[in-house]
């Protein structure tokens, strides 16, 4: 049952990223994007992170998509031309498959094969588990954050109202 | 079909991060649309937070979530700064296209 929600989601995972490095018209690829975090929110669940599920799908599928899909409407970007072809087209396939294969090479010899996720197992990712170490042992970079944040805002304030010639 | 395993390795779900960081990687070198570019860097992240949590489960310990949940908190104030950046350039470049935002070339 684990391997094969697995499977359905990592599926819907990789699908949806292709078709966000495929399609043409942003608005597709954001939907694409969408449906990239869905399926981790569900990986994650399975990995037992309750808190970091739900966080990704209010955060990220919800705030940050939200941000991108207003931003591609309040410019009205369409599709994109075709460019011309660089180096970077002829090459960066080849070299990008030789990565993924490394990785994947490195990732399968140093991990023992036998050790698997079983839905259930770890317990540590609900919000109290989390809570607790977010606010004891990572309580100044947690403030660090808010800093952060309020830094953003005032700069994304700035930069929108200001007029470059 | 082979038989599904009964619990899931844990190089799948790596390997599954790995597919989606290069995935991420692909976008952000092949497109030209500076939305796309930017919503390829987020894949990328997630990918990264996949990975995180994956050690997490591996480790038993909960730090993994934390550090993707700080992941989380930069790519929005990112997310935020950079769509303002996207906006102003528009407004006075009237493009998007990568291609054609080169005046600091040259």
């Amino acid at each position: 049952m684990d391997a094969l929600l697995f499977m359905i989601f990592a599926a819907i995972a990789v699908v949806c990223g292709i078709s966000l490095v495929v399609q043409t018209h942003p608005i597709s690829s954001a939907l694409s994007l969408v449906g990239v975090m869905g399926a981790l929110a569900a990986l994650y669940l399975l990995l037992g992170g309750e808190f970091i599920a739900a966080a990704q799908l209010v955060v990220y599928a919800g705030a940050i998509m939200v941000l991108f899909v207003f931003v591609i409407m309040l410019l009205n970007a369409g599709t994109e031309h075709k460019g011309r072809r660089t180096w970077a087209k002829y090459a960066g396939a080849p070299l990008l498959l030789v990565l993924l294969g490394l990785i994947a090479i490195g990732i399968t010899h140093h991990l023992p094969a036998s050790e698997g996720v079983m839905f259930g197992q770890f317990t540590k990712g609900t919000p109290l588990e989390f809570g607790r170490a977010l606010f004891t042992t990572y309580l100044l970079p947690f403030e660090v954050t808010s800093v952060l944040i309020l830094i953003a805002i005032l700069g994304a304030i700035v930069l929108a109202r200001k007029e470059i010639d | 079909m082979p038989a599904l395993p009964s619990s899931v390795p844990l190089s799948w779900y790596l390997t599954l991060s790995a597919i989606l960081f290069v995935l991420g990687i692909a976008g952000f070198l092949f497109r030209r649309n500076i939305i796309t570019v930017f919503m390829s860097i987020e894949l990328m992240l997630n990918a990264v937070n996949l990975s995180f949590i994956t050690f997490s489960y591996k480790l038993k310990q909960v730090d993994g979530h934390i550090f993707s949940f700080f992941v989380m908190v930069v790519a929005a104030a990112e997310a935020a700064v950079g769509l303002a950046i996207i906006l102003t350039v528009f407004k006075n470049r009237q493009t998007l296209e990568i291609d054609e935002l080169s005046s600091l070339k040259n």
